[in-house]
């Protein structure tokens, strides 16, 4: 299986992750992509921008298991995961998660498990620009129950 | 904890628990008493661990808030 990890303050594309999924993993009838951009808005604050910080070394260490674990439970062909750290606006790309698989139903569940235990096991985190100043953001809850879903 | 790096010597392996209590915040609390409070993470030569997990004496330990990445 093909995996490719990438933590990065440069911007990504999307058709080249797509150029780079078919090229390295066969031919995967399945293809699903997500991205997640910077929202301009968080907690009824206007948000100007974030910083996004993280562990080096444990990140990627992180990610790797995530990828591990979405491999052991579907079959997967290949699976990029870039995560921009550093100055970010709103609109902005943050994260990108792209898996293939022979059909569509194991790359949809793929890209979201590696999501939701990315959003509460991935040792990033934001900090946003608002009209008083800045504030770490703090971690919700709902993420973690979507994550501990998928260990039920 | 409002520090990015601290040294401790250990003359034998510990517990999570037993390190926190050995670490003070700027306002006197140890990380112990702040867990009662707050979300503190620990990771020990970089994979999560819980309270109870050993310290080695070269062990890298990391206590940061709960992760907001995606």
């Amino acid at each position: 299986m093909y995996r490719s990890i990438l933590i990065q303050a440069d911007d990504f594309s999307l058709d080249r992750a797509l150029t780079e999924l078919k090229a390295q993993s066969g031919l995967a009838g399945g293809l699903c992509f997500f991205t997640g951009a910077v929202r301009n808005s968080n907690l009824d604050d206007a948000v100007g921008g974030l910083y996004l910080e993280h562990y080096p070394g444990m990140t990627e260490r992180q990610l790797d298991q995530i990828v591990d674990e979405a491999a052991r439970r579907w079959q997967l062909h290949g699976a990029i995961v870039v995560h921009r750290i550093g100055h970010l606006k709103p609109g902005d790309n943050i994260v990108l998660v792209a898996v293939s698989a022979s059909h569509r139903g194991e790359a949809f569940e793929a890209c979201e498990m590696i999501m939701d235990y990315l959003k509460t096991n991935a040792t990033f985190w934001k900090k946003e620009s608002i009209p008083d100043g800045h504030r770490w953001v703090e971690a919700r809850s709902s993420d973690q129950a979507k994550a501990t879903a998928w260990d039920a | 904890m409002g520090q990015s790096e601290l040294e401790i010597l250990l003359e034998a392996p510990i517990t999570v628990a037993a390190l926190k209590s050995m670490i003070k915040l700027p306002n006197g609390e140890t990380l112990n008493a702040a867990s009662r409070t707050q979300t503190i993470m620990t990771a020990v030569d970089q994979e999560m661990v819980d309270d109870s997990a050993m310290v080695s004496v070269a062990s890298e330990v990391a206590f940061f808030p709960p992760v907001t990445g995606g």
